[in-house]
């Protein structure tokens, strides 16, 4: 029996859609088909200026703006290569951290709506609702927030945010706990994760795994540790890895890795230096807005930056950051003019999701919605 | 059309539509249609801050069959809107339609190859509410909009009504 | 950088007339081989115990129209163990195709799966090379730089078949 298990779902976490073989309840053959978001991004961007192609970044992994304003940011940063100053490196850690709390929080509580405990959805909104209201004050926008910019951040901190972060920092273990008294050992969920969508160590690798979904599997590869990128060395966090691939390792992963990030916003929080937060390059920064309605100079370079953008040298770059769902990379080709040649993204939730029909063939076919939920895939990043 | 076409002169009609109109509007129920990121903003409004179920509607259906609202919230793609044609022609009369961001309204930022520029190419839209993504805020103020259009509406002339007539 | 300056000695002693160009910028290495030895290369890059990349990280193609060879195709390799990256070109024409690398690492199914959707660029050997992003029956390949952003059928309007 063939089901279709279609592109409008309230579990299939977007539009994605998953032709079953069933044979009773068993499934014999899973072919997910993607592309019913597929937006054109990497064909946009090779018409837009260096500049204007960070806020499409934002839209790609829609829970994790933050982390993919980062990498390209990083990307362009790299191709340049332009100093960044330290206090814009602490607060693109702070809010990338932050980011990942939030993105967590949303595949934690979407995940056990599906399998049945719908009282984390609620808890985790509410914990999320603390964290976009940071984000509001700091960068102007709760889901798109478009912060990063080329050579640093956009805005500093105003009035008050610290207080309001440190509190939610303050906070934030406690709710965790809570949240685990709710699932840790719980009956039902042990029941339906613990066994379910195993993936072994070598067929991970060998699928391209990457993140959460690989670290449940026991290995140990961070790009924070590997690769490090934005002064991440000089903070104090430890990678949690699973044993057995399972469902269940992947959530612990998690929640773990949420706590982790938790330190890490407390310990940047604590050192953040002070200085400029964006590097002083004339042709890739804007000039103060007092200075553009003062003199010539200023204001010529404001509009050349606006309507132009800057010409990189020729070459080619790959730079990757530790998204909240895997390794999320960014290739840059240029050819010297002020637009990219070509723009590729390489979205850890595409190749996550390929080795789905690997995790579930000979499981029931209430386990594919678990093992779904606990890749934890978006399908704005696998579309683009 | 049935009872209407008898009452349509009678002094009943007016009390009919006031009461009919009064249960419409105050449950609305949305059938889960999130495609892209204004989708956790509608879960969001769904959730505890912004909570919709104070305004009708109380849970979103998965099944179209027994929703009346569609709450077009993303973007919408070439490969995609076969399926939204066919689930919003699955949906029982009456049925409204909310085109949610700036994507389901007029296409959004992405004007290429694979994107129809706005929901409103292929169905009916009753209210646009811009944004990228927009506040949850003002989904809510659309759906109190939207209970104000139901107050107006009569069961006399149902066969004026957009939905039945052909889009071209 | 050692090490992978160990990959790049490796491969010109094992296939000298195949690895065309070395370039460093940046800090990361980009060999340029034949496209006929590319499986033989993966392979052994793949299985040499010194070497060990078991991570396909990324394979993606490039447009330069209007050169020629007009098409590259770039893999990102990654290993685990040395935990080092190296990056493949192969420059492919018009119509040519390259052998798929499936067979060695699983990952490369649904990417070059993508590279011929969004290419046009084919690949023997692969067991199920379709259309993936876009629906079957488009025709186009979108990200060739004499395809239009808007599409070639922008002003016409969108009848969806149901």
């Amino acid at each position: 029996m063939t089901i279709n298990m279609g592109p409008q779902h309230p579990a299939t976490h977007g539009v994605l859609r998953v032709v079953l073989e069933l044979d009773g309840e068993v499934i014999v053959k899973a072919t997910p088909h993607i592309g019913h978001l597929h937006r054109g991004v990497e064909k946009l961007a090779e018409t837009k200026t260096y500049h204007q192609v960070i806020p499409l970044t934002d839209r790609l992994d829609y829970t994790n703006a933050m982390g993919n304003n980062l990498g390209y940011v990083l990307a362009v940063e790299k191709l340049l290569g332009v100093e960044i100053p330290k206090r814009a490196q602490y607060l693109r850690v702070m809010m990338a951290e932050l980011q990942r709390i939030a993105a967590h929080l949303i595949w934690l509580g979407t995940h056990a709506l599906d399998i049945g405990a719908m009282t984390l959805l609620f808890y985790n909104f509410r914990e999320r609702e603390d964290v976009l209201r940071i984000f509001e004050e700091v960068a102007g926008g709760r889901l798109t927030p478009t912060y990063m910019r080329i050579g640093g951040v956009s805005k500093d901190l105003p009035e008050g945010v610290t207080e309001k972060i440190k509190g939610f920092v303050q906070a934030f273990p406690d709710h965790i706990k809570e949240y685990e008294t709710l699932l840790t050992k719980n009956v039902i969920w042990l029941k339906r994760t613990k066994g379910v969508g195993i993936i072994s160590k070598e067929d991970a690798i060998n699928w391209g795994m990457t993140g959460p979904s690989l670290r449940g599997s026991g290995v140990k590869y961070d790009v924070r540790k590997a690769f490090p990128y934005s002064s991440y060395d000089e903070f104090n966090f430890d990678i949690p890895i699973g044993s057995t691939g399972d469902v269940y390792d992947r959530y612990i992963v998690r929640l773990r890795e949420m706590e982790w990030s938790n330190a890490i916003v407390k310990q940047a929080l604590e050192r953040l230096p002070k200085g400029p937060i964006i590097a002083n390059d004339p042709r890739i920064t804007l000039p103060p807005k007092e200075d553009v309605t003062r003199d010539i100079a200023s204001l010529i370079r404001q509009f050349k930056i606006v309507s132009e953008g800057f010409q990189p040298p020729k070459g080619e770059v790959y730079v990757s950051v530790e998204a909240s769902k895997g390794e999320l990379g960014y290739y840059l080709v240029s050819d010297g003019s002020n637009k990219p040649l070509r723009m590729r993204i390489r979205p850890p939730s595409f190749l996550n999701l390929s080795a789905l029909p690997k995790m579930i063939e000979g499981s029931l076919i209430a386990d594919v919605i678990s093992a779904i939920g606990s890749i934890d895939i978006v399908l704005g990043e696998i579309d683009r | 059309m049935g009872i209407e076409t008898y009452l349509e002169k009678t002094p009943f009609m007016p009390a009919l539509d006031y009461i009919v109109n009064w249960g419409r509007k105050y449950s609305i129920w949305p059938v889960t249609f999130g495609l892209a990121c204004c989708a956790l903003e509608m879960i969001v409004t769904s959730s505890g801050t912004w909570d919709i179920a104070r305004f009708g509607s109380e849970v979103f259906r998965p099944s179209p069959r027994q929703s009346d609202l569609m709450i077009v919230a993303g973007t919408l793609t070439k490969k995609m809107a076969p399926m939204v044609k066919r689930i919003y022609e699955q949906m029982p009369e009456p049925k409204w339609v909310i085109a949610y961001g700036a994507c389901a309204c007029s296409g959004g930022v992405f004007k290429t190859y694979s994107v129809v520029q706005g929901v409103d190419q292929i169905l009916p839209v009753d209210f646009y509410v811009p944004g990228c993504p927009p506040r949850p805020e003002s989904l809510l103020t659309a759906i109190v909009k939207l209970q104000k259009k139901i107050e107006k509406e009569t069961l006399a002339n149902r066969k004026n009504v957009r939905s039945t007539i052909e889009l071209k | 950088m050692a090490e992978v300056n160990l990959a790049v000695k490796k491969l010109q002693e094992k296939f000298p007339t195949s690895v065309s160009e070395v370039k460093t910028f940046r800090d990361e290495v980009n060999v340029t081989v034949q496209k006929k030895d590319i499986f033989e290369i993966c392979k052994f890059l793949y299985s040499d115990p010194d070497l060990q990349y078991q991570m396909l990280t990324d394979l993606c193609g490039v447009d330069f129209f209007p050169e020629s060879p007009r098409f590259e195709v770039v893999y990102l390799l990654y290993s685990m163990t040395k935990q080092q990256r190296l990056r493949l070109k192969v420059k492919v024409g018009n119509s040519e195709s390259v052998s798929s690398v499936e067979s060695i690492w699983k990952a490369a199914d649904w990417l070059e799966r993508e590279v011929y959707d969004l290419f046009g660029i084919s690949f023997d050997n692969h067991p199920d090379l379709r259309r993936i992003l876009l629906w079957d029956g488009y025709e186009g390949h979108p990200l060739r730089k004499d395809f239009p952003v808007e599409g070639p059928d922008f002003d016409k309007p969108f009848v969806p078949e149901v």
